[in-house]
């Protein structure tokens, strides 16, 4: 009997002190979340497949957290759940869904090996933000990629990748999710998300270059040299501007008309995803230019 | 014999051009003044396109208060303003012009005659800064910070006395040291300016004793004057950085970073800018010219060349045997600290203390091994930090580690690389690591306030 | 002209290397070497031979077959060194097949597995001794008597001076001790031992050379025999049980491994505060198990035993920073 009465005492007595330490650990110790995180995370597909650029359904809600205290939406998108899910999400947050457009990395630089040649070489570690403390790096152009490919190590997806040849940084249309990484990555600043366009259709100026037309010609044989040529062809839809010796097309206003590609005398004004002969685009462009070799 | 008291290597001194006297280069054909001589805000250009300048006119003024103004060194005409490549290997805002002739602004004393302390005894500190800033003279060791900023101190902060970095601790440099031997008396009106001008009676002049004649010239045209005392230093690099230099001389350590040097009480001032400093106020003469040093094993005649500021790189390296066949680098500055530069039409500016050629054997690194751990870049950090850590952070991206481990305290001397026995480029690491971690720090701190606001 | 180079700063190099820090401490160990030979004869060649080519052997083997590396790395001189410490710590008498299990384990499993030079915790030599000293403990703790030049398999074994101490302090009788050699013979090495720790006189010798070259700093091993005497004079004052300080120092692998074996460079602290840290624990440790460890020898298992420490070491010991010290 006594036995049985010191083992109930004994183990009770370690059970309350258990659940005493316990209750102060949980207080002392609670980690405080943000209680929007969790429910984000519920109207998220819960995949977990990092599609978005974040680990997992979790981070990604927490990044949208974020970014709604920081004011907007834009450049978060879960690619599983689409646009859909965007809204279920603005909605908890009280937030309006950024624009639907998905969104696609732009390399803005054309200058290959052969345009932009390596007149020095750089030895130290193979990193762009490395080289790129050296100055001008190993071409004579200060804006243009320096093919080292921190953009590559920095994609989570395998996307972007510097090609070997031209050494400049291209984009897998089918593998970018638009998590705009790379972008943050690059210390060169030259790749932009753009919207991906109707059937991913669209027109970009792969060039970076703000200097003077003298000097660009010099640097690169595809350098936009702001002669504004470009600007006078899209007079009518006012989607091209001219900001410090660079053309820029803004994709909302753009009508993908590719007249501005054929009037860039410098080759600088690319087309993505055009099909090559099909006179399918609007206004009956004719022309059988080179589409990029970004498809 | 003093040194100071952490870390520290000693590289071959290859002090090629020491017994070369400072001869005059010739005028360049065609003079670039860079816009961006100096640490701070550049100078904004103030003459334009066929404007005719004399050597003193002034081409740029000041941007802001850490800023210089820039003078013409040659005479001629403005042949443009317009972005040129400079030391940094980019294009910057600068102004060309064609020289014509050699005519010199009326106002410029260019008499050999020693001005003394006691022949302008009217001069104060304040007009002594004054002149300083006009004459836009700024740290000549390579640095380039404003003079005058530093003579300024802020408030709550009190100068106790003027250090001159006259170390050269960086190997094959030797302008400082020439400049000891052939114009000492100048150099000592320029530490006494200085001390007026920071309102301190003590001076000390901080020479390695690997150059012996200078101790010894200095020593002796300083025994009458009780106030400046020449420290001889073992030699050590980087003794010539500035917190080092301070802990070496007078035995006070500056505290991590945002601490400066003012703030243990002391103005450091390299040779070169006394020198700059005595020109500028007692000849009226702003920074148009200094000495450089054109060195290099493979180079035919190193020498110390007094070379107007402007002139190309090309020009002076020709007037030293030409340009090597089989050079692989081209630095402007010294081995340790220099800036590889990617072309010769590079022009000369106030910080260009050397121009160093190595031939392509120097120049190319050996490939890396992996990190032994030796812990020789940690026994070398002059400023106690751990190199193998530091990079290995940065190269994995985490920025907190090598917060925490105060990256931002590296003084980019490079002890760390050129001891490692793996050739590992820790610099470059870490040069990412500080400057992303500075960022990082600079974006919370406003964001700080914001929230404050 | 070349294309100019451009990199950062800074442009010129020490011109030291891996391979002149590894050769300079099998340098160092050439008196050693050059002793062993004396006093073991034809059973030491064969030890350190197959020691040392069974550890480049397997170096070479695992980064071409297993890792699948194009470049080799035994050119660093790392194998080597790994091989000759692994041969200093083996008596002259053991068979070749357990000297080349010994490499196996000390390269493949002590190195190799963690990424080769550089990144394993544990001292590769040692963790080959280790094994084999748990495996074999008939064949590792039988120690010819020095002098028998012709002899390899069949040489002539005894007690070693740690045998004869732990006895003295399992029975506690100090007169045991009497047996023990004269300080001069054990200072040369006129003793049974494994191949490497006989002469303290060569070893220390070596230890001066790396000093001067600057390969080794003086933290550690300093601060491993300066504990070892301090702690071993207490306890004999305490109780004569316990050998004199002098042949504690002198016998064993004490001076090996406090100079050659604790000083590795991967497996030991950064800082010198962090090296003193570990060599005043390596030599407790050291104490500790030879007089009431189940193992005459201590010293192997203190510095593997510290070697897991060292991060940990690492992570708390920093170095000073500049600016940190008091304002004068």
């Amino acid at each position: 009997m006594n036995t049985i009465l010191i083992a109930v005492i004994v183990l009770g007595v370690i059970g309350l002190a258990s659940a005493l330490i316990l209750f102060f650990a949980s207080h002392k110790f609670a980690v405080h979340e943000d209680p929007r995180i969790a429910q984000v995370a519920e109207v998220l597909p819960q995949a977990n497949c990092g599609g978005c650029g974040y680990p997992g359904c979790g981070g990604f809600a927490a990044a949208c957290v974020n970014a709604a205290d920081e004011g907007s939406l834009d450049g978060k998108l879960c690619p599983v759940g689409g646009q859909a899910v965007m809204e279920q999400v603005a909605s908890v947050l009280g937030m309006q869904a950024s624009s639907a457009a998905p969104k696609v990395a732009v390399v803005h630089c054309s200058g290959t090996c052969d345009a932009r040649p390596h007149g020095v070489e750089f030895d130290g570690v193979h990193s762009c933000r490395i080289q790129n403390m050296t100055g001008m790096g190993e071409t004579q152009c200060l804006y243009g990629c320096l093919g080292e490919g921190d953009c590559e190590h920095a994609c989570l997806f395998g996307a972007i990748k510097v090609d070997p040849v031209t050494r400049i940084a291209q984009v897998d249309e089918s593998k970018c999710t638009g998590c705009g990484v790379c972008a943050k990555t690059c210390p060169r600043g030259i790749i932009e998300l753009r919207p991906l366009g109707p059937k991913g259709r669209r027109m970009a100026v792969l060039c970076n270059n703000k200097d003077k037309g003298a000097l660009a010609v010099k640097e690169c044989k595809n350098s936009c040299i702001g002669c504004g040529k470009c600007v006078k062809t899209c007079e009518k839809f006012e989607a091209i501007t001219l900001d410090a010796n660079l053309a820029r097309i803004d994709p909302d206003k753009c009508r993908l008309c590719r007249k501005c590609e054929e009037a860039c005398p410098r080759g600088a004004i690319h087309a993505f995803n055009f099909p090559p002969k099909k006179p399918s685009v609007p206004e009956g462009e004719k022309t059988t230019t080179e589409t990029s070799n970004q498809e | 014999m003093n040194t100071f008291k952490i870390g520290g290597v000693h590289p071959a001194e290859n002090k090629l051009s020491a017994g070369s006297p400072i001869r005059e280069a010739n005028l360049p054909k065609q003079a670039v003044f860079s816009m961006f001589q100096h640490i701070g805000a550049p100078a904004k250009p103030v003459v334009k396109k066929g404007d005719i300048v004399k050597v003193g006119t002034l081409l740029g003024e000041p941007g802001g208060f850490v800023s210089a103004p820039v003078y013409s060194s040659v005479s001629g005409k403005v042949s443009k303003v317009d972005v040129a490549l400079d030391a940094s290997d980019t294009r910057r805002m600068a102004v060309y012009v064609d020289v014509e002739g050699d005519e010199w602004e009326d106002t410029i004393d260019r008499s050999a005659t020693l001005v003394r302390m006691d022949d302008r005894k009217d001069l104060d500190g304040k007009t002594i800064i004054e002149k300083i800033k006009q004459a836009g003279i700024v740290g000549m060791g390579g640095a380039t910070f404003p003079c005058h900023v530093k003579l300024c101190p802020p408030p709550g902060s009190k100068a106790e006395c003027v250090i001159i970095n006259a170390v050269e601790c960086e190997p094959y440099l030797t302008a400082d040291h020439r400049l000891m031997l052939e114009h000492a008396d100048e150099i000592l009106v320029g530490v006494q300016l200085l001390m007026r001008a920071a309102g301190v009676d003590k001076g000390y002049i901080g020479i390695e004793n690997n150059k012996p004649d200078a101790i010894a010239l200095m020593k002796e045209k300083t025994a009458s004057m009780a106030n400046i005392q020449v420290v001889p230093l073992k030699v050590k690099y980087p003794q010539g950085g500035e917190k080092q230099l301070i802990d070496a001389v007078i035995g006070r350590q500056v505290p991590a970073p945002p601490a400066l040097p003012i703030s243990v009480g002391a103005v450091v001032q390299n040779v070169g800018t006394a020198y700059a400093v005595y020109q500028a106020v007692m000849k009226n003469k702003p920074l148009i010219d200094r000495v450089i040093t054109v060195t290099g094993k493979s180079v035919q005649n190193p020498s110390n060349l007094l070379a107007r500021l402007g002139t190309p790189f090309q020009q002076l390296i020709e007037e030293c045997g030409g340009l090597p066949e089989d050079t692989g680098k081209i630095i402007g500055g010294g081995p340790m600290m220099g800036k590889a530069l990617i072309s010769l039409e590079v022009p000369m500016t106030k910080g260009s203390s050397g121009l160093l050629v190595m031939t392509e054997k120097e120049a190319r690194r050996v490939k890396p091994d992996p990190c032994i751990r030796c812990a020789k870049c940690v026994n070398a950090c002059p400023m106690g930090l751990e190199p193998y850590l530091l990079s290995v952070a940065s190269g994995q991206h985490q920025w907190d580690v090598a917060e925490e481990n105060d990256i931002v305290s590296c003084i980019e001397c490079g002890s760390c690389a050129f001891t490692c026995p793996s050739h590992r480029p820790l610099l470059d690491l870490i040069r990412l690591g500080k400057t992303t971690v500075m960022g990082i720090i600079r974006g919370r701190a406003a964001a700080n306030s914001q929230s404050k606001k | 002209m070349n294309k100019l180079i451009v990199s950062l700063s800074p442009h010129v190099h020490s011109g030291d290397s891996i391979q002149k820090n590894m050769y300079g401490v099998c340098l160092a160990l050439l008196p050693m070497l050059a002793a062993s030979l004396w006093f073991f004869g034809l059973g030491a060649a064969i030890v350190l031979a197959t020691s040392v080519l069974a550890c480049v052997f397997f170096e070479w083997a695992i980064t071409r077959f297993i890792l699948k590396r194009e470049e080799t790395t035994i050119c660093d001189g790392s194998a080597v060194l790994t091989g000759l410490l692994l041969g200093f710590n083996l008596p002259s008498n053991l068979p070749l097949w357990i000297i080349i299990l010994g490499a196996l384990v000390a390269i493949g499993i002590g190195k190799m597995t963690f990424g080769g030079l550089g990144q394993n915790p544990f001292n590769p030599a040692l963790v080959g001794r280790v094994f084999l000293l748990i495996s074999f403990p008939v064949q590792m703790t039988s120690w010819p008597v020095p002098g028998q030049m012709a002899s390899y398999l069949d040489a002539e074994t005894a007690a070693t001076p740690l045998s004869i101490m732990s006895g003295a302090i399992a029975t506690g009788d100090a007169s045991l001790l009497h047996d023990l050699p004269d300080t001069m013979s054990m200072l040369l090495g006129h003793m049974g031992g494994s191949l490497g720790e006989v002469s303290a006189l060569c070893l220390l010798a070596g230890c001066l050379f790396m000093l001067w070259r600057k390969i080794i700093t003086w933290h550690i091993p300093v601060s491993i025999l300066g504990t070892v005497l301090v702690f071993s004079t207490l306890l004999h004052v305490a109780n004569p049980v316990y050998a004199m300080p002098q042949q504690v120092l002198l016998s064993g692998g004490l001076i090996l491994g406090a100079c050659f074996m604790a000083t590795d460079y991967v497996t030991s602290p950064m800082t010198g505060k962090g090296q003193l840290i570990y060599g005043v624990c390596i030599g407790l440790l050291t104490v500790v198990i030879r007089n009431w460890g189940a193992y005459p020898e201590g010293m192997s298992f203190a510095i593997l035993i510290m070697n897991a420490f060292t991060p940990l070491i690492n992570t708390y010991c920093k170095p000073k920073r500049f600016g940190e010290v008091t304002k004068k």
